[in-house]
């Protein structure tokens, strides 16, 4: 898995609420059977127009968006289905750090095991967010995963709060499936005393 | 001991390994598998050269994208067909068992589990797919998972997990005559909003769950998601056992089956984080009016306006979702004229779900403007339909008769609305597109899916003849 420890990189602000993974990725590009490639697609339905010409009025068509790594949204981001192909996309765009007050529980966990950092704010200070991305041109973030803090160049710190063993697992890059299979003798004694045999 | 909810039992049944500041392993007793979500899990395995811990407590089948016309031709869709053989192949190679197109057991993965018996009380049950919540009809802890965790499972049968809180959702009293579950589960959601639920998982109680069916616990259960909590529950009983009686795959000694099972429900005394009642007696037949499952209304208001919220991101969020819908808001629901209508998905499109909107089809013909289709939930489903006589009213009423799988739910097979059509649903996510580019789901019970087809707008079933 990928590590991260920190990111800085221009932020795009989102002001949406409920987005969900049917928007993220639309489901004509789920039936790929790779795991890369996803991100030209995209929020695809809204970076479009009806001819499939670029939607100009879309956040990441407008041309200060070139090159964004922080999506800054409203709640529930990633709200819908399980598809992992969400997070491949965002990831593969380019982004490495979301913000929002709320996300999709399966989604936020997605986010971890793809090296991206959800970050969950209070409404507040994601207004607060919402409101600088406006104010200064080139509006840069960074997020540190060792001191769980997040702030702008114009004097914004908050830190943030994240479950320690998704924070160790990730500032590390720990491949979940082998950090289990340490534990492969315990999985042998429950099978053991639930007489579940080899099969 | 002190008293314990279900969640809590079954999580404390299936703990490999605790450790302060780490998330749980959890013994997986069922993983469901479909072919979107697990090609590149099965990859990971090959690349880790890795093999699959415990094959038999895997099943698979492809629903998601397949046909739902005539199976015996070839898929025209080659990206579709390359996804579909990708997951046979990949099944054969690990040595799990796969129903495959042309099986007679196969079927959206969320109906065959239940329908095969597979899916019983006390299991931790996972699959690539959010309605993994269905199964928690069971009383089993059900939930959805990502590709990656796909593949953590079939490498160590296990899962890490933290421990999320839980919710009690309890509805006394009984539902109204013409009220569904589905028309009850689309109240909760409008209630908590489509992020109430986020971190918990819900046990369903009280006297109108107690009265459900089994399909109509599942689908309760399936639109958990939807109120964004991960898992959906309710404590087994005798309509549990009664079900699950006789299934191919339940355990040989049933009745000492039943006995364990019968330690599962919610012990008197024991603690949800929260606690929320509602009454069966208040809820109406529901219509979504918006773009996702929270914005809906009972099928004898109107459609709102942004100036009846206080909230500014509730007031955009509204404004944008009817201006998507194509709607003004102060329509009155039943004035909302249709296209097209789609009975099915892993939400309503089990026998009990067909025979309700038979039961309103019947006699009728389907409105001119209106194309309506009915894709039953599995192959057993479609059998058992049409054995009794379900696909002929459908027929002359004008319905299209389908095979099964997932459909028009997601529309990723051919299956979708164009943009600007307006549909009925019995599926669960009226998301922008979800059903077809630009296309405008409402979501609905079958029965006043059905008779919206016959009508051609909304109508409000307990008015029905
Ligand atoms: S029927 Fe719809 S919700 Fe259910 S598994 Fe298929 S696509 Fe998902």
């Amino acid at each position: 898995m990928k590590s991260f420890t920190t990111h800085t990189g221009l932020a795009v602000a989102m002001d949406r609420a409920n987005v969900d993974t049917d928007q993220i990725i639309p489901k004509q590009f789920l039936k790929r059977i790779e795991r890369t490639g996803f991100g030209e697609f995209l929020f695809w339905d809204w970076a479009q127009l009806e001819d499939g010409s670029p939607n100009p009025d879309f956040e990441l068509n407008r041309p200060e968006a070139v090159g964004v790594s922080v999506l800054v949204a409203r709640r529930n981001f990633g709200c819908g289905s399980s598809r992992e192909h969400a997070p491949w996309a965002l990831e593969d765009y380019g982004f490495r750090v979301i913000i929002a007050p709320s996300f999709a529980d399966i989604f936020y966990n997605n986010c971890f095991k793809n090296g991206m950092l959800p970050i969950r704010l209070s409404e507040e200070l994601v207004d607060e967010i919402f409101s600088r991305a406006e104010k200064h041109a080139d509006y840069r973030m960074t997020a540190d995963l060792e001191s769980c803090t997040l702030s702008d160049e114009h004097g914004f710190s908050t830190s943030f709060e994240v479950d320690a063993f998704r924070r160790h697992c990730l500032l590390n890059g720990l491949d979940d499936i082998g950090l289990t299979l340490e534990h492969e003798n315990k999985i042998s004694v429950y099978e053991a005393t639930h007489g579940i045999s080899a099969s | 001991m002190k008293p314990r909810t279900l969640f809590q039992k079954i999580w404390d049944n299936h703990i490999v390994h605790a450790e302060e500041g780490q998330q749980t392993i959890l013994y997986v007793d069922l993983h469901l598998v479909h072919e979107v979500t697990s090609a590149q899990a099965f990859e990971g395995l090959r690349l880790a050269g890795r093999s699959v811990r415990r094959a038999g407590k895997t099943i698979a089948t492809a629903d998601h994208n397949i046909p739902t016309t005539d199976r015996s031709l070839p898929i025209a869709d080659a990206i579709s067909k390359l996804q579909i053989d990708t997951l046979r192949n990949n099944c054969r190679e690990f040595g799990i068992q796969h129903y495959d197109l042309n099986d007679p057991n196969q079927g959206i993965v969320h109906v065959i589990g239940p329908e095969l018996g597979y899916t019983q009380p006390g299991m931790i049950i996972v699959c690539g797919d959010s309605h993994t919540s269905t199964h928690g009809a069971f009383g089993a802890l059900a939930f959805g998972i990502g590709t990656s965790e796909v593949e953590h499972v079939l490498a160590t049968q296990t899962l890490l997990q933290t421990l999320p809180k839980t919710l009690e959702l309890r509805v006394d009293g009984q539902l109204k005559p013409g009220v569904t579950a589905k028309d009850l589960v689309l109240y909760l959601i409008g209630q908590i909003t489509t992020d109430g639920g986020t971190g918990y998982c819900v046990e369903y109680t009280g006297e109108a769950i107690r009265a459900l069916s089994m399909e109509n616990r599942m689908t309760v259960c399936n639109m958990t998601i939807e109120a964004g909590a991960r898992a959906g529950m309710i404590a087994p009983d005798a309509t549990t056992y009664e079900y699950l009686r006789g299934r191919k795959y339940v355990p040989a000694d049933f009745e000492a089956a039943v006995a364990r099972w019968q330690e599962l429900p919610t012990d008197e005394g024991a603690q949800f984080d929260k606690s929320l009642r509602f009454a069966a007696a208040d809820i109406a037949p529901q219509v979504t009016w918006g773009t996702n499952p929270g914005l809906v209304a009972s099928v004898d208001a109107h459609v709102p306006k942004p100036a009846d919220y206080s909230d500014p991101t509730d007031q955009k969020t509204v404004a944008g979702a009817l201006d998507y819908m194509g709607l003004e808001g102060g329509e009155a629901i039943t004035d909302i004229q249709l296209d097209r209508v789609f009975i099915g998905s892993c939400t309503n499109a089990r026998i009990e779900d067909l025979r309700a909107a038979a039961t309103v089809a019947q006699g009728h013909k389907v409105s001119d403007h209106v194309d309506a289709m009915v894709v039953p939930g599995s192959g057993q489903v479609k059998q058992q339909a049409e054995e009794e006589g379900l696909d002929q009213i459908f027929k002359e009423a004008g319905f299209d008769w389908r095979e099964a799988g997932c459909s028009m739910c997601l529309a990723m097979n051919p299956d979708k609305l164009s943009p600007g059509e307006r549909c009925a649903s019995t599926s669960n996510r009226n998301f922008e597109g979800r059903q077809g580019k630009g296309g405008r789901t409402h979501l609905v019970s079958p029965a006043m899916a059905a008779a919206a087809a016959i009508a051609g707008h909304f109508v409000d079933i307990r008015d029905w003849k």
